[in-house]
């Protein structure tokens, strides 16, 4: 676990990097951290697949698959791994401010 | 689970799937895709009854096998009588769409897209004489062991 100062605020995050307390959570935080894992520019498509994870989150306790996502979300599976390369699934979490999901597929 | 160790990350598998029933090429997939989702990159590499996964014709009926399997708790004689197969890979199949595991075809073009490169052995293929024409059209060629070798730099080879 570690304490950063991001946006002038101190904040809580677990031993994979994700943020410890989701009420710290706001957009302006997920542009920070969506730069920190090389995406400099959050289009709508980034934030239609963020919000639905968000959303999914909130209602089931844990990030939704992949393929559940891509269904649900109107995000196919080439345009996911494009947005969030290297790793949709941890990359999406961790700038919505979830913990690193759970799941298998 | 915490990475506590100091061993650097796997960034690259070569993942074969030379069995084709629905249990032999299922974990390959999950792997495969699971590696995708790390951002870790990913081949997979059919060869033998494995090729059944991405034959056109034949991928969408693959079976559990029931006879010579241990695990399943049934004695050969009743795993054996027709239609056993046919039961378990119903009740295996509804068990999968439970937990978000897509079918065969869905789960290659699902993988594909994510990034993961979809090989065929040749010397199978030359075996069973058949044609790229007869795959899906997720495969990406029909290569070598050598060829194999070549795209597996750098990778951890998994063999399923």
């Amino acid at each position: 676990m570690a304490t950063r100062e991001i946006l002038g605020k101190q904040l809580e995050f677990d031993d994979d990097n994700h943020l410890k307390n989701g009420k710290d959570w706001n957009p302006e935080l997920a542009t920070e951290l969506a730069k920190e894992e090389g995406i400099n520019n959050l289009t709508d498509r980034h934030w239609l697949v963020i919000n639905f994870m968000r959303k999914e989150y909130e209602a089931k306790g844990d990030a939704p698959s992949i393929r559940k996502l891509t269904k649900e979300s109107g995000v196919e599976t080439k345009e996911l791994y494009a947005l969030f390369p290297k790793g949709p699934a941890k990359k999406a979490a961790k700038i919505a401010g979830l913990p690193k999901p759970t799941g298998c597929i | 689970m915490e990475n506590t160790n100091n061993y650097s990350p796997i960034e690259k598998v070569s993942i074969i799937i030379s069995k084709g029933s629905l249990e032999g090429v299922y974990p390959g997939l999950i792997m495969a895709n699971g590696a995708r989702m790390a951002g870790i990159d990913a081949n997979l590499f059919f060869t033998f009854f494995g090729l059944e996964a991405i034959i056109e014709k034949k991928m969408d009926n693959l079976k559990v096998s029931t006879v010579g399997n241990p695990a399943m708790h049934m004695p050969t004689v009743i795993g054996s009588i027709p239609g056993m197969s046919a039961i378990a890979t119903s009740m295996m199949k509804k068990e999968m769409e439970k937990i978000d595991i897509p079918p065969v075809r869905e789960f290659i073009t699902m993988i594909h897209d994510a990034g993961c490169n979809i090989y065929a052995c040749k010397a199978t293929v030359d075996m069973f004489h058949l044609a790229k024409d007869n795959f899906c059209s997720d495969l990406d060629d029909i290569i070598s062991v050598g060829q194999f070798y070549e795209a597996s730099a750098g990778a951890n080879i998994i063999f399923t």
